[in-house]
């Protein structure tokens, strides 16, 4: 942990808190404007010291806490991540582009040239990495807070908890659990309808099962998801042909570790 | 970046880093005493592709794929997606299906114009960097906007289970319809929150402009019966009138060296405006008569040729919004299918729906297994793109007497105008940094 855990007690002004920007949709560091109960509030515990997408005032570094959206895609990107990191106390990813690649990473599984050929008439003005990587590939990271897109009061949880020095409580069981929690009727097992919720790490609150709808793992791996087991109870139970169990492995959080193993053992056809 | 005669007055303006907008953006102008040589709103935000990965995707992803194109207007995605896939597949939604896709559509327009206002916008004309700090000296005005907000929020939530990339529409309708108690359980927070709005426009129509007012070509969906949201023609107020099928014979996008949005052009005509001013005043009929009638009383009936006025304009919509809402919860039959299914085939179909920050179009080609052949997105600032530049070389020669730090606040707030979003509007583009070196971090 690169916290400094002298800082907190013994500076005489406010945590300064930094939110950057890499290839994202903005939807993560929106979650922080999202919390309109909170966010003034916020404000009294922290100095927002650089937020482009709020404030044109900024604070110059080091900061005491990074809020860091999005995957790195370009050869500039791969450069500020660096300083970013250097400019940080406390690093935290906030959502699926910084944890895991973000939807962008599908590029990874294809001909990066060629997608540019097919957005711009003109690629040779494109200037862009053949890969999407999540931050962690580039430089350490403190803590990683999952999801696409990140659920806003788990965010408030980590920041709170930076600020009181103690662990952040964010479970990484499954989102099954949570439909136990809310009193969920299982849509796999009453309605047969396939879900990725033993696998996908909870956060969300099972907000698809609760609207009948099966997860899509948005929220990425739990810990120690068996996913190739799952892959096989969709196609062999609830007749899931081969591209949609790929689908869902490799859509949000393609990257995440234990997703992209699985995704290429189905493409392969290796047994589990 | 063309070269341009040297001059001893030759200035620059350039901002590496634009705030308070969504995405990143830059700007660089050059002029001097007389002419402005050249105006570039720069975007840098990195290429996505989402065109190219969409290919191969199962139809029913795309709007949940192309929700990820930007965390502030996911709805407007969804909605795009949802239609086109529809007119591919042949399906036509039930009324409910109908009422609760424009109530959804409601409750982002009130979050997304709410954040823009308020927290993007408003700073600019009372000289604060942020909303956090104009909050120190005007804490009603910023709670009360959070309100408002949280209510447009609600209301997504309600609908969409969640604000940012909801998880509740489908191709065919939705997965689970609300029930009509936890509509109208809303009601009261949304009544309340209308009250606000209707302040926040009073509020907002007593800032000061700067007197800036141009001829545009406005463009924007029209329905006799309704202000556009989902469904309408596009028309402008020079002629254009045609169906979303007929989009592409009479739009183009252009790529330019310094942007990695591409830029949209009418054909032959140039550039043109999209979003709240261009609704406002082609749909002014169509609002309620409420907003019509306080839209009056403040002075400002359409025209409105004033880009700065936006922000009122935006809290018109919002308070549109918010009285549509009301109607449709109040309108509101529970029952019926959530969705419609259909069977894949190979097809194409598109769709023009109403971001908030405008025109939104979406074309597909699926094959007979469903699986998505081809895809094109244009989004509202890649149509605006084009009409910043303008606006700024248009304003300019009238501010030159402005110290240049003035000056350059002014063309940020120019560009503000617009809400521009620049995580939709490049698909997904990057600059060749040949020039200049970003600020940051």
């Amino acid at each position: 942990m690169a916290a400094d855990s002298q800082l907190i007690t013994k500076q005489p002004h406010k945590p300064k808190l930094a939110v950057w920007k890499f290839a994202s949709c903005d939807g993560c560091q929106l979650s922080l404007l999202d919390c309109e109960d909170e966010l003034l509030l916020l404000a009294q515990e922290v100095e927002i010291a650089y937020f482009m997408e709020a404030s044109s005032a900024v604070v110059e570094g080091p900061y005491d806490i990074s809020l860091v959206e999005g995957s790195i895609t370009t050869p500039a990107d791969l450069l500020r991540i660096q300083e970013v990191r250097r400019q940080s106390n406390f690093l935290v990813c906030i959502g699926a582009c910084a944890t895991a690649g973000g939807i962008q990473a599908l590029r990874n599984f294809a001909d990066v040239s060629e997608f540019t050929s097919v957005v711009y008439a003109q690629p040779a003005y494109i200037d862009t990495l053949k890969e999407s990587t999540p931050i962690s590939t580039h430089v350490s990271v403190d803590f990683e807070l999952q999801g696409c897109p990140i659920n806003k009061l788990q965010l408030l949880e980590v920041i709170s908890a930076f600020l009181n020095r103690r662990a952040p409580q964010v479970p990484p069981h499954s989102v099954c659990i949570e439909c136990k929690l809310k009193n969920n009727v299982c849509v796999w097992v009453a309605h047969g309808t396939p879900c990725m919720g033993p696998v996908t790490h909870a956060g969300c609150g099972a907000l698809c099962p609760s609207y009948n709808r099966g997860c899509y793992a948005c929220y990425g791996p739990k810990e120690n998801p068996n996913s190739d087991s799952l892959c096989h109870w969709w196609e062999q139970k609830l007749g899931a042909n081969k591209s949609t169990v790929i689908e869902n492995l490799r859509n949000f959080n393609a990257l995440a570790p234990h997703f992209k193993e699985v995704s290429e053992h189905r493409e392969r056809g290796d047994k589990a | 970046m063309k070269e341009i005669p040297a001059s001893g007055n030759s200035k620059t303006i350039k901002v590496d880093y634009l705030a308070r907008v969504e995405g990143e953006g830059a700007l660089f102008i050059r002029y001097d005493d007389d002419t402005v040589h050249d105006v570039q709103l720069k975007i840098f935000e990195p290429p996505r592709f989402f065109e190219a990965f969409l290919r191969g995707r199962d139809f029913s992803e795309a709007p949940d794929i192309t929700a990820r194109i930007c965390g502030i207007c996911p709805v407007a995605y969804q909605m795009s997606a949802l239609h086109a896939m529809e007119r591919a597949l042949g399906l036509v939604p039930t009324e409910t299906i109908r009422a609760l896709r424009r109530l959804l559509y409601c409750g982002e327009w009130i979050e997304s114009h709410m954040l823009h206002i308020s927290m993007l916008h408003a700073p600019d004309f009372l000289g604060y960097p942020s909303a956090v700090a104009m909050a120190g000296d005007h804490p009603d005005i910023v709670r009360q906007a959070l309100e408002i907000k949280k209510a447009g929020n609600a209301l997504v939530r309600l609908i969409g289970g969640r604000e940012v990339h909801p998880i509740n529409v489908r191709v065919g309708g939705f997965y689970r319809l609300p029930s009509l108690a936890s509509l109208h359980g809303l009601r009261p927070q949304l009544a309340e929150a209308r009250k606000l709005a209707e302040q926040m426009a009073r509020w907002a129509a007593r800032l000061p402009f700067p007197h800036c007012e141009y001829a545009y070509e406005y463009v924007a969906l029209s329905n006799p019966n309704e202000y556009p949201m989902n469904e309408g023609r596009i028309i402008s107020n020079r002629g254009l009138n045609i169906t979303a099928q007929d989009y592409e014979k009479h739009f183009r996008e252009e790529q330019v060296p310094h942007s990695t949005a591409l830029h949209s052009v009418l054909i032959e005509r140039g550039a043109y405006l999209v979003g709240p001013m261009a609704r406002y005043n082609l749909n002014f009929p169509q609002l309620s008569e409420p907003v019509r009638r306080i839209a009056g009383e403040l002075g400002f009936k359409p025209p409105c040729n004033n880009p700065f006025k936006s922000i009122v304009l935006r809290c018109f919509e919002v308070l549109y919004a918010f009285e549509e809402a009301l109607r449709l919860i109040d309108q509101y039959q529970a029952g019926g299918e959530p969705y419609l299914t259909a069977e894949p085939r190979a097809s194409s179909g598109c769709a023009v729906t109403e971001a908030p920050r405008g025109l939104l179009y979406h074309r597909y080609s699926i094959d007979r297994d469903g699986k998505i052949a081809f895809a094109k997105i244009v989004a509202p600032t890649s149509q605006n793109q084009k009409t910043i530049e303008n606006d700024l070389r248009l304003m300019l020669p009238k501010f030159m007497h402005l110290s240049e730090e003035h000056l350059q606040g002014l063309c940020e707030r120019a560009i503000r105008n617009y809400d521009p979003c620049i995580s939709c509007s490049t698909h997904f583009l990057q600059l060749h940094l040949q020039h200049e070196q970003r600020g940051s971090p």
